[in-house]
């Protein structure tokens, strides 16, 4: 792109909503920044979102209120939205447009990168398999989560996402190993309140100090959201794979962010998708989920915990569904765990973790755990299945098998998805409770476990119970 | 051929320019200074509308636009195999060795090596008349493939010269031959635009099975050699599990792999996976058959469009060989979401839910590019290409048009299934919504194949796990207790061909493999099973005690068992469970 064209205009001929209609250009590129100069004399940032002959559409970041058609400037700066990196960004805090907001110095980069990055070539992806220990028995035991993956939390509103990751963040950790560890946060249109609870248990714990925070707020502007991710992400690529640390990427809230798309494709007069969202809603959120992952040679990783709030807790909502539709995996917070005070509400039956496969076993967690895990969820499904049946026509008409079963579900809800917020399970903690639970049951239903396996790890088989 | 056109708007992958009269539809063209590769898909005047394969940040109105006059074209010629591509053919190790770890723009990468030499051996003779699809030789592609070098479509004439036995680049001349429009040179090497379907003589009807090694697949909804089968279901219900199952261990002699718009993880765990895996039926590895085309959800979304073209024009190449080939295209609806979102840009007219009109229109005509045919040349090769789609449906609805009007046109439906899913009953393929318009097609190869009670076993099956949803229903009202034991006996029997046969895992060594025999004699035991249960019902034992039988178990884990000994173990099993069944009768 030419860089000799930082040309200023005041021939703007619309504003409407986000966007803003400037006539009479030439050269301007599209994708590239452009500065805007309010009547008042303050500077905002923008983006081409078109590029004619003689005419751009820009989208405006921080807000379209104040400006006007007469005395509004624009400068077209020739370059696309960048980013300073540096390794001194540990530990810092900034807005959602990268500006230092901790009062300390702005950053000397190091190198400056463009915020949209590139597509990782597939062919240069490590596939992820390094199991992270969360503490967290329905994630470590069911859900598992490797590094490299993007696994988010599907919430619903006031339900305890943010203490849920929090606990993931400061509990999280690789077996065996001592590596550079970092955390990325990245807040779009949450609250003061909901920020401080993160900054505050990262000052807890210490780990602010191997945080990066990029905070776009609820009274932030809403179109600032489109780039704060980006910032987040371009900044923890920079940290996983030239600076060789592991990175865990905190997302949140892309409900928020989805509705920062829609307001740009209604005020652009598009033809709307389901729920008046974008039709290339996919492909944008694609563009940020994808950018976690490992890289064949290279000793990082970028693993991501996007979290959103499902409208109505509706999972067929569009933010959801095209979401579980890129990532890989989702955990599901369920309101009526909530309300019965179990914490974390995760709701396994909707749970998955698509790496989870690669990340267990031998070597990795161990033998038994995949055969376990299958278990756990069939015979929690018939437990459920059964909750479900008496509520119609009373436990009388059940088995005595039917009854264990019943029992197994509340029990596995009690002791196995209950755990406190800061209890931290090992993997051999969370699959002995796996294993007292299942031993509740009659051996000859355990059809997904390896008769090995039983005889190995079974309680009763191996004297009595334990733990 | 040097016309230049003039850049007037860019929006995202969608470009116009002016001055380009004279320029065709689907023409390639290079965009802006750095050349970006697009594709023409509107004219009006001297405006010409561009799909862009490149990110398109930067493009100012003003670059110019250059013509290829070449339509978008695929290479094809020894050496496909075993590749990764992107939806354009640019080879994505290569693209690796040039640029790094990220794909950037403007690469130029040959699709095939040039300087490679591959084993030539002649097969025609000098002074032969030849016409399409007649064998002028072969190449050893792989330890399974031979590679055929036919006489390219729209060639016939006398063969003046063929190379001799020997070793040769791509490029280098191995035949000439005479035609009425003169004298024509022909390489290995060779090119053929990715919207045209390749020609054939004409289509047969399929009545072979596509052996997929997955029981509720192969006897319950079988898909034919040379057929289509659509898979939808909603995210996490299992659709590329299934396509790189059917991928791994489909008995077809080439596989074409097309992940369109998905993740960039799942083609890293093809590229770890099948350079080791041994096909089952030639040990040879699974990669050495496998073509890979990876245009992911965050690569540019106009690359969509063309990368399932680009992977049929691919099998249809080693169909025309004679080679049953599969294709396997993960996702079709991000390709129909890639036509909706170029279509917004150009303001066309939408259908339903914002798809273009056109959309029911391209789906057919990609899948009708699929089927078993009689091929040109004079040794009336037979070869077939069946495609399996997968569909994404927004929220798991399947009345959306993208499912819709792909059901229209496959003969195969596997309707994956949320609520299968979340129990973990993989593969989630719901059994009572799915059908196979194969069936009747395909059933006397299972009776001569495999055993004459097929067709009979498989519907036994089906009418009892009916009957089971009936009875749920029921159940659902008063419980199970109050049905009598005939009844509760119909909800066993069905509950144990649902857990043993119809369940099935693809992460275990032996179970994500079935082999066909071994999948008749599973069935024939359940159903064997079930007839005992029910003359034991009949002389009054009671179910609580079928319950409890100790062979239960085993036939829980007959799946399990390894292919080499399934035949004894089985026999024993029988015996057992006969056994069994004795003393409880007396
Ligand atoms: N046959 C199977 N055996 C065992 N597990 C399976 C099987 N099929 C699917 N699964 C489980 O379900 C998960 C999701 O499957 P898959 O990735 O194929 O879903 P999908 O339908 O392709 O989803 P998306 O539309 O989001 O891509 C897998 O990671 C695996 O854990
Ligand atoms: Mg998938």
């Amino acid at each position: 792109m030419a860089v000799s064209k930082s040309k200023e205009y005041t021939t703007v001929t619309e504003v409407s909503g986000p966007l803003m209609v400037v006539e009479k250009v030439s050269d301007v590129a599209y994708g590239e920044v452009v500065e805007i100069e309010t009547p008042s004399g303050e500077r905002r940032r923008g983006q081409v979102l078109e590029a004619q002959t003689d005419k751009a559409i820009i989208q405006v970041f921080e807000g379209t209120r104040d400006l006007d058609t007469d005395w509004t400037s624009v400068r077209f700066t020739g370059e696309t939205m960048k980013i300073p990196v540096s390794i001194e960004v540990l530990g810092r805090v900034f807005d959602g447009t990268g500006t230092p907001i901790d009062g300390g110095p702005s950053i000397i980069p190091e190198k400056v990168l463009d915020i949209y990055g590139a597509p990782i070539n597939p062919y240069a992806r490590e596939f992820p398999r390094d199991f992270i220990e969360t503490g967290i028995s329905t994630i470590d035991g069911m859900n598992t989560l490797v590094r490299g993956q993007k696994l988010p939390i599907f919430s619903g509103a006031g339900l305890p996402h943010n203490e849920l990751a929090a606990q993931i963040a400061r509990q999280a950790k690789v077996l065996g190993k001592k590596e550079e560890f970092a955390v990325v946060f990245v807040a779009m249109g949450i609250t003061h309140e909901e920020a401080n609870f993160f900054i505050q248990d990262f000052e807890r714990t210490g780990a602010l100090e191997r945080a990066v925070m990029f905070l776009n707020l609820a009274d932030d502007p809403a179109i600032e959201r489109i780039i704060t991710p980006r910032l987040g992400l371009t900044t923890a690529e920079y940290l996983a794979f030239e600076k060789d640390m592991h990175i865990l990427v905190i997302l949140t809230n892309l409900t928020n962010y989805c509705e920062a798309l829609r307001e740009i494709a209604a005020a652009r007069g598009e033809v709307p998708g389901r729920r008046g969202y974008p039709g290339y809603m996919y492909t944008d959120l694609a563009s940020i989920y994808e950018r976690a992952g490992r890289i064949k040679g290279k000793k990082g990783s970028i693993t991501q915990m996007p979290m959103l709030t499902m409208p109505d807790d509706d999972i067929t909502h569009p933010i959801p569904d095209l979401t579980g539709y890129i990532t890989e995996g989702q955990i599901v917070l369920f309101r009526e765990f909530n309300r019965k005070g179990i914490y974390p509400p995760v709701d396994v039956l909707p749970c998955l973790s698509r790496l989870m496969q690669g990340g267990i076993g031998e070597g990795r967690t161990r033998e038994d755990h995949a055969d376990v895990n299958d278990q756990l969820y069939s015979a929690y499904a018939e437990g459920r299945r059964l909750r479900d049946l008496v509520a119609v026509v009373g436990e009388e008409a059940l088995t005595d098998l039917d009854r264990t079963y019943l029992e197994f579900a509340d029990r596995f809800e009690a002791e196995f998805v209950n755990q406190a917020v800061d209890e931290d399970r090992s993997i051999e903690k969370t699959l002995e409770i796996a294993w007292n639970l299942l031993s509740m049951l009659p051996e000859s239903e355990l059809k997904r476990i390896d008769p090995e396996f039983i005889k190995k790890y079974h309680p009763k088989r191996r004297g009595g119970k334990t733990g | 051929m040097t016309e230049k056109g003039i850049i007037t708007r860019v929006t995202g992958p969608v470009i116009s320019a002016k001055n380009m009269r004279g320029s065709r539809m689907y023409e390639l063209v290079r965009v802006g200074n750095e050349r970006l590769i697009g594709e023409i898909i509107g004219l009006d005047e001297d405006v010409a509308t561009i799909q862009v394969y490149e990110e398109t940040g930067g493009v100012t109105p003003g670059e110019e636009v250059i013509s290829t006059g070449m339509p978008l074209s695929v290479e094809l010629g020894p050496g496909l195999l075993g590749k990764i591509y992107d939806g354009i053919q640019r080879p994505l190790d290569l693209i690796k060795l040039q640029m790094g770890d990220y794909i950037k723009r403007g690469v130029e990468a040959p699709a095939l090596e040039r300087d490679k030499k591959w084993e030539f051996a002649p097969v025609a003779k000098k002074g032969e008349t030849m016409g399409p699809g007649d064998i002028l030789g072969v190449v050893q592609e792989t330890k399974t493939i031979e590679h055929r070098i036919l006489v390219p479509p729209g060639i016939t004439g006398k063969l003046l010269e063929i190379a001799p036995k020997g070793k040769y680049t791509i490029e280098e001349t191995i035949a000439k031959i005479k035609t009425a429009e003169g004298v024509k040179k022909i390489q290995m090497l060779q090119k053929w635009p990715v919207r045209t379907g390749r020609p054939y003589v004409k289509k047969l009807d399929p009545s072979v099975p596509l052996i997929t090694g997955q029981r509720v697949i192969d006897t319950f909804f079988p898909v034919a050699k040379g057929g289509t089968a659509a898979i939808p279901g909603p995210f996490g219900s299992g659709k590329t599990v299934v396509q790189q199952l059917l991928a791994k261990w489909a008995d077809a002699d080439v596989i074409v792999y097309v992940g369109c718009g998905e993740r960039g993880n799942e083609m890293a765990d093809v590229l770890r996976e099948f350079p080791v895996l041994e096909d089952p039926r030639t040990g040879e590895l699974l990669m050495n058959r496998t073509m890979l085309i990876a245009n992911t959800s965050n690569m540019p979304v106009a690359a969509r469009d063309a990368s399932v073209y680009t992977g049929m024009t691919l099998a249809e190449y080693y169909r025309d060989m004679g080679y049953d080939v599969a294709l396997m295209a993960d996702s079709t609806s991000r390709w129909a979401e890639a036509m909706r979102e170029i279509s917004g840009r150009l303001e066309e007219m939408p259908g339903e839910e914002g798809y273009p009109a056109y959309l029911a229109s391209r789906l057919a005509d990609f899948y009708e590019r699929s089927g078993r045919a009689m091929l040109n040349g004079k040794d009336e090769k037979i070869g077939s290409i069946s495609v399996i789609g997968a569909v994404s449906p927004p929220g798991g609805d399947f009345s959306e048009p993208v499912t819709q009007n792909t059901l229209r046109i496959t003969k195969v439906f596997w309707a994956l299934d949320a609520d299968l899913a979340n129990k973990r009953h993989f593969p989630a393929i719901n059994w009572l919504q799915s059908y196979s318009l194969y069936l009747d097609g395909v059933k006397d190869w299972w009776h001569k194949e495999v055993g004459a009670k097929w067709e009979k076993m498989r519907n036994e099956a089906m009418s009892l796990l009916q009957k089971e949803s009936e009875l749920q229903e029921i159940v659902q009202l008063v419980g199970p207790d109050a049905l009598p034991e005939s009844d509760q006996a119909a909800l066993d029997g069905a509950k144990a061909i649902r857990e043993a046969f119809l369940m099935q895992n693809a992460f275990h060594k032996v179970d994500t493999y079935c082999p066909k025999e071994k999948q008749y004699r599973m069935l024939e035991i359940l159903l064997k099973f079930n007839e005992l249960m029910y003359e034991a019902i009949q002389k009054d034992v009671p179910i609580e005690r079928i319950r409890g039988l100790p062979v239960k178990e085993k036939l829980a884990r007959m799946g399990t068992v390894p292919d080499a000994e399934y035949q004894r173990r089985f026999e024993e099993i029988e015996k057992e469970m006969e056994a069994q069944f004795k003393d409880m009768v007396g």
